[in-house]
This record gives C-alpha cells, structure tokens and sequence, in this order.
C-alpha cells in the first residue's frame, strides 16, 4: 500500500466529516423545530408544497440519521478504527470518496424528499436510484473499515470495532432486503412485497436501523470514546464481548412490535414482543458496564463538559432501552401505539443518547485533532444544561401528551360510546406541542453554541499529525515479511 | 470459558468476524421474515378486495407524494373503541394489492382505513383545500396545488400499471389501454379523493365479526 508510506494516521478525513456533520445537525434540527412549530401553527407552510409536513417530516429524520449521524459515525469510526488497529486507515482516497459522496447523496436526498420522491417506508424513504447509491458507497465504507483491521499490528479487535462492524454489515444486509422494488420511473417504484407482508419486512428493516445504527453504532463510540476520555479501562470487557453477541441476535427478532394488533400473524407479534423484553438485558448490561468504567472518574467528570454529555447519554440510553421493551409488551402498547408517546419515546433516544454521546465525542475530539484546547469550556458547560433541559422537557411533554391522548382514544362510556370525538382529543394537545416547541428550540440554541464553539476551534486550523505508537511486544501481530516491512516508517518498531 | 476461548479466535481474525455478525444477525430474520413471505393468508385478498383502478392508483402515488401516511394510519386494530370510532377491524388481505403498505405509525389525524363513503366528495376537496374551513381547530394542512395539476401530468399510469401487472396484480390488456383516458380531464384533487373514497369498501360488513380484544 503505497499511500501509507508516511505512516501519518489520516484524520483530515475526520475532521471533515465531522464538520459536515454538524453542518447537517443544525439543517435538519432546524426542519425538526419546524415540525414541531407546524402543530400548532398548520398555516406556516404559507400554501408552499416544500414545507408541507408530509414532505418536511422525512427531511428530519432522513437529514438527522444520515446526514449527522451516519456522518458522526464514519467520522468517529475512521479515528477510532485507525487507534484500535495501530495503522493509518486503508486506502484513504476511499475514505474521502466516502465523506463527499455521501454528503452529496444526502442533499440530493433531502431535495428528492420535498419534490415528492418517497418510498413512503419510514427511514427507507429514499427511491431507488438513492437507494443504489448508499448500497455503493456503504460498501466502500466496509472496505476502508474492514480493510484497516485486517492490516492491523495489534492482535485482538477491539470491542469498539465489533460494533461499528455491526453497523455495517446490518445495515447493509437490512437496506438491500427492505429496498427491492421494481422501479417505475426516475423517481418512483413499487416495492417487491404487498401489504401485510411489507410491513413485516418494512419493520425489520425499521427497527434494526434503530437498533444497529442509532444504538449499535453509537455503542461503538461509546466503547471506544469513553475509555479513552475517562482514562479507564472498560470495566468488564467480557461483559461487553457477552452482550454484543446477545444485543446482535436478539434486536433483530424485535421489529413485529412496531406492529402489535395490526394484521399480522399472531405468533409474530408475540415473538417480536419476547425478543424486546430479553433485550433489556444486553441494553442494561451494556449501560452498566459504561457506568462502571467510569466510576472512578468522577472528578473529572465535575469540570469537564465532554465527559458530562457522554455519561449523561448513558443514563438516557438506559431509560429508552428501558421504556422500550415497556412499549413492547401489547397491552402497553394498545395504549401508546400511534400516539405522541411513540414520539417521546424516539427523543428520548434521540436527544438524549445519539445526540448527547455524539456533543460529547465532538467537544472531546475536535481539541484533539486540532492540538488546541476548546475554544469556550463555559460555553459547552451552558451547552449541556440547554441539552439536559430541552430533551427532559421534550420528553415530558410528549408523556404527558402522549398518554393522555391514547388512554383518551380508548375511553368508552358504560353503553360502549367513545367518551371523546377525535377533534376533541386533537384540540386537547395543543399545549403539549407548545412545550415541545419550546424544548426543541432550547435544545436546538445550545447545538448552535455548540456549532459556533467547534467552528472557532477549528478554525484555520488542521489537524495535528500522529504517528502510531508502538505495540507491546504482547500483542503484536507480526505478518509475513516483504507485506508491511516496506511501509513502516523510521523511529516505529518493526513487526 | 470455552465460549471465550472460541471468541478469542474470532477476536483475531476480520474474516470470520464478519462471518460471525452476519451469521449470527440473520436468524431472527430468517425465523421470522422467510414463513410470513410463505404465509399465503397474508397475500390471498378477502373476498371483495380488488386492484387499484388507474384513478385510484394515481390517487394513491399523490397520498404517498404527499405524506399523508405520517399523520393517518390506515390500519383499524381489533379493539372496542377503535371498531367504534373507525369501523371494522382491519384484514391482511385487505392489503394485497398494497405496494407499499401504508398503515402508518402516527396518528397526527385519524384512521382513514375505512373513510371511503363518509364525506361526500365536496367535503373533501373543501377540506384538502383548506381542512379549517370545515374543521376551524384541525393541523392538518392544506393541499391547495392539487386542484391546480392535472391528474395525467406525470404520463407514467400505463408503466405503472404494467410494472404492477409484472409482480401478478390482475390487470387486464384494456385496463392499461384505458388508464391514460381514464385520467383525462381529471385533476390530481379528483383523483386523490377517487382514493379516499374508495378506501376500506371492498369489506363486506356482514363478515364484521367482533372485536377480539377488550378495551
Ligand atoms: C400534519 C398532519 C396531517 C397531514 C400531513 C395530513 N392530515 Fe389529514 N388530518 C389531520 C388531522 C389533525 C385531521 C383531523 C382534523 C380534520 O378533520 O381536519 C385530519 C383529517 C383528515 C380527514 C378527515 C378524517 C375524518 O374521519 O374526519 C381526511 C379525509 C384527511 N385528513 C385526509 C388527508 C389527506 C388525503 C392527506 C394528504 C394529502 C392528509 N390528510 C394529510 C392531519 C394531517
Ligand atoms: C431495548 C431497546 C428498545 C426497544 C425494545 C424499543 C421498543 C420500541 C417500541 C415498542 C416502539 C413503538 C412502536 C410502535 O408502537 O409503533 C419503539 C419506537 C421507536 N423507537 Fe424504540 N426501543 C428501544 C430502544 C430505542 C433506542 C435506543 C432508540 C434510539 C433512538 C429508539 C428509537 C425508536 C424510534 C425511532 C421509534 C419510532 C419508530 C416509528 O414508529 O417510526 N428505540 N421502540
Ligand atoms: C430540536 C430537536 C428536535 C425537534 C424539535 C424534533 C421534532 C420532531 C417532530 C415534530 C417530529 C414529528 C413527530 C410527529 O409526526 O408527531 C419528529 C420526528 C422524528 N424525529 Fe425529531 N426532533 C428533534 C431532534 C431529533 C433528533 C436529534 C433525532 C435523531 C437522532 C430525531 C429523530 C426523529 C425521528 C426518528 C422521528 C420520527 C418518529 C416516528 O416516526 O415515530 N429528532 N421530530
């Protein structure tokens, strides 16, 4: 591999990435507080069809999952695999196609979401032409990814690769399988399964894109970040070896609760609901386990701001994955299902976990990469307490409203009357979207901040260049001559 | 112990790593996903259940450009009150002919399963135009460009239909030969509403049982 002659760790790739990430945080948070506006104010698409928010609502949850979190992950799956593996990424041209291709397809995306172009299947939403294109570049991804480990002169993979791992090769396996459609035009196609059974296939996709990306993958950072930023060794790492194998074979079985009382076969849905509550245990093991190792940094913790969100994120990871299984089981979810708990449920994952562990991993690794401390630590400290307001606030209101609304629809008088009309029960929320609001827009101000305070530590600057420490003799992995010989530099041990 | 010596090989090796993810991520789906492909009660349509007419597939492809499905489900779940306020519960093989299915997750606004016959077809372009002219404190927002497009304008009903027709919907020759007149002169309004008011009908209400869940 000639490219790695300088035996420079690549990070410009990750810094990029991670600016474009925080590029698409902003946009599609923005269309977020936007939504969220729209509930109480349906006027404000002035009459426009690009802000209709049936054409706005994929933009949100496409332009946040793909474009700040797929984004955050390659970025932090790039730094950390090159750490873990002792070696500068493979084939590094590919990495930088990966970070601009992916940018581009996310705009088209976006852009193809408001003209009207949808799937119509949550998260899967893109049409076939997108669809292609994530396949190719995801490749790519897997390529860059996998391709460093197995030049790695380090013996075992570190944990943190398995999960990163997962994410790709899941996500993969998921996204052909759920987009096999026989395309009609440019932009328009019609899906290879019908009815009862696409929702069944929809839903597996579904919710492993929650459970391998917006879980799994975030657990990569976590396991790899969070050591290294408390400066402790992962408390039990038989424990997270024991429930990556035990989250990895049971969130793929889960999906069916998505779809509890509707017309499926019954022993699905009771299959999809068992399979929820056995993953409390590898969620909990998993959260436990972060906790543990950072328990004995707790001084740290006091005055530093990263490390504040990622163990914060921690404790939001537990009560989703908590709540979840909760979801899961019928006779909850009779009461939950298409309500704005759901919603709530989603934040409390999304604000709190994906979004706080991703704030933390920034503020920690942007001073990193630059050699220059955070441009404003008071800043990132007002920051978490905007995030820790906005998201409990988010999610109370989304409960309170949520629950209300669904044991409200069932309500039936001793003569079997619905107690309440539908309008009756829609009009009743408004003040819980009014606190939503307000939560999103605390929350949505303090990523602001945080944009403006990375933006200041970058700027101008480019990352500081690192070499590979040495292996411990212990560890080392020695690969037959005439293979890596010619691409260790001066000053690093030789295999 | 073992366990983890055999994990101690994995741990060592991207081949088999990537094998083991892979392998070990797809039973679930195979234990689940492959039967319900099989399921023949989840693709045989109950009894009146037809295909899409090319107005009411066109009326269909608007209600997904449009994204109505985040806020209505179309899936009525066999419980008391639901059958009370939106009608019979619904069947899989009302759905056959749904490519996608579009039983949504959210309900901003209610069911729409069964609104086919409900409104009559003014109420409903009112609505669409303006849904607080009818409803003064609905959030539902108004679609007041499709009154403006011509149903025909996308010119693709005939591949459309004949891309169905390739997956075993039962389309006839004249069905595809017709389906550019049929749009003719209609708006994507009309159409829309063609959809609406066909939805939920092909239930026969004499085979309503009752609801399997008390709540
Ligand atoms: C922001 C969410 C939202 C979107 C998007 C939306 N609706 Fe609605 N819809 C509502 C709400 C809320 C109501 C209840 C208030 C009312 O009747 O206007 C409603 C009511 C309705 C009703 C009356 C149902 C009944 O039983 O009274 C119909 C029909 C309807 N919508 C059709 C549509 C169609 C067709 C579209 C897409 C073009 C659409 N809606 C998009 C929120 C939405
Ligand atoms: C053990 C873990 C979890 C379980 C068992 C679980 C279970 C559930 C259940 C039962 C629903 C409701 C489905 C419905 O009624 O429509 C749901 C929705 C959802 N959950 Fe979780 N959840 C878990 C963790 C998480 C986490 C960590 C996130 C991270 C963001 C998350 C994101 C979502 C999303 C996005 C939805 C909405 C899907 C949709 O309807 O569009 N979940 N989950
Ligand atoms: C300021 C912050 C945010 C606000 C105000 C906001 C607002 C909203 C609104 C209004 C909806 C539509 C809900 C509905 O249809 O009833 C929504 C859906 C969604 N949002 Fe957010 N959002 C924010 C941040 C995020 C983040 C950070 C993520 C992901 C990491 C996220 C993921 C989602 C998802 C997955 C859905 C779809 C839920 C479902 O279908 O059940 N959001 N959001």
């Amino acid at each position: 591999m000639s490219q790695s002659n300088q035996e420079i760790y690549h990070d410009a790739v990750v810094k990029r990435l991670i600016q474009f990430s925080v590029f698409w945080v902003i946009i599609a948070m923005g269309a977020g507080v936007y939504l969220a506006a729209e509930f109480i104010w349906p006027t404000i698409d002035f009459g426009q069809f690009w802000l209709s928010f049936g054409r706005l609502r994929p933009v949100h949850t496409n332009g946040i999952i793909f474009g700040f979190g797929v984004s955050a992950l390659m970025a932090t799956a790039f730094y950390s695999v090159q750490r873990t593996s002792h070696v500068p990424l493979f084939m590094p041209k590919l990495a930088w196609f990966c970070c601009y291709a992916w940018q581009l397809l996310v705009i088209l995306g976006a852009i193809s979401l408001l003209a009207g172009w949808t799937s119509s299947k949550e998260y899967a939403e893109l049409e076939w032409p997108f669809d292609i294109a994530i396949a190719i570049i995801w490749v790519c991804f897997g390529v860059v990814f996998f391709g460093t480990i197995a030049t790695r002169r380090i013996r075992p993979i570190y944990i943190s690769n398995w999960f990163y791992g997962g994410l790709i090769i899941v996500i993969a396996m998921l996204h052909i399988v759920n987009n096999l459609a026989i395309p009609v035009t440019f932009g328009k196609s019609y899906s290879l399964y019908a009815g009862a059974q696409d929702a069944i296939v929809q839903w597996w996709y579904g919710h492993n894109a929650v459970g391998f990306l917006l879980t799994g993958g975030f657990l990569g950072m976590l396991y790899y970040f969070l050591p290294k930023h408390s400066e402790q060794p992962i408390w039990s790492y038989r424990l997270s070896v024991i429930s990556f194998w035990a989250f990895t074979y049971s969130y793929i079985w889960a999906g069916p609760h998505h779809l509890h009382y509707n017309s499926i076969p019954e022993w699905v849905q009771s299959l999809g609901m068992v399979m929820s509550l056995i993953l409390l245990a590898p969620s909990w093991a998993t959260m436990i386990n972060g906790i543990m190792t950072v328990s004995k940094a707790w001084q740290k913790l006091r005055v530093d701001p990263a490390l504040k969100f990622i163990v914060l994120s921690l404790a939001f990871y537990g009560l989703a994955t908590f709540e979840g299984p909760m979801m899961a089981i019928r006779s909850v979810n009779v009461v939950s299902h298409f309500t704005d708990w759901t919603i709530g449920h989603v934040h409390s994952g999304a604000l709190g976990w994906n979004a706080m562990i991703t704030y933390g991993t920034f503020y920690f690794l942007v001073p990193k990469l630059v050699g220059q401390p955070l441009h404003s630590i008071r800043l990132a400290n007002i920051h978490f307490w905007l995030a820790l307001s906005g998201t409990i606030l988010y999610i109370l209101s989304m409960w309170a409203g949520g629950v209300s609304q669904g044991l409200m629809w069932l309500s039936v008088d001793d003569y079997g009357q619905l107690s309440f009309s539908f309008r009756e029960i829609m009009a009743s929320m408004t003040s819980y979207y009014g606190l939503r609001l307000i939560a999103g827009l605390i929350f949505f101000i303090g990523t602001i901040l945080m944009a403006w305070n990375l933006g200041m530590t970058m700027r101008g600057r480019n990352t500081v260049p690192v070499t590979p420490p040495p292996v411990p003799e212990k560890f080392r992995l020695d690969r037959k001559a005439g293979k890596d010989e010619t691409t260790i530099a001066p000053g690093v041990p030789a295999a | 112990m073992n366990a983890l010596k055999l994990h101690r090989i994995l741990e060592q090796n991207t081949g088999l790593l990537i094998f083991g993810i892979l392998f070990i991520s797809s039973i679930g789906g195979l234990v689940q996903i492959l039967p319900s492909l099989n399921d023949e009660t989840l693709s045989t349509p109950t009894m009146n259940t037809r295909v899409y007419d090319a107005v009411e597939l066109t009326g269909r492809d608007i209600y997904i450009r449009e994204g109505c499905h985040v806020c209505h489900s179309q899936q009525i779940r066999p419980l008391v009150a639901e059958v009370e306020r939106y009608g019979p519960y619904s069947r899989s093989g009302e759905f056959v002919y749904d490519r996608p299915f579009l039983w949504g997750s959210k309900r901003t606004g209610p069911d729409l399963h069964r609104i086919g016959g409900k409104y009559s077809d003014q109420w409903h372009e009112t609505h669409l135009l303006n849904p607080r002219a009818v409803v003064p404190e609905s959030i539902m927002p108004a679609y007041p460009w499709l009154s403006e497009r011509p149903a025909s304008a996308a010119g693709d009903i005939q591949r459309k239909m004949q891309v169905l027709q390739s997956m075993g919907h039962p389309y006839s020759p004249e069905d595809i030969n017709n389906a550019e007149a049929a749009l003719q002169g209609l708006t994507e309004m009309e159409a829309l509403i063609r959809y609406l008011q066909m939805l939920g009908t092909s239930f026969d209400a004499s085979q309503a049982d009752a609801p399997m869940e008390g709540m």
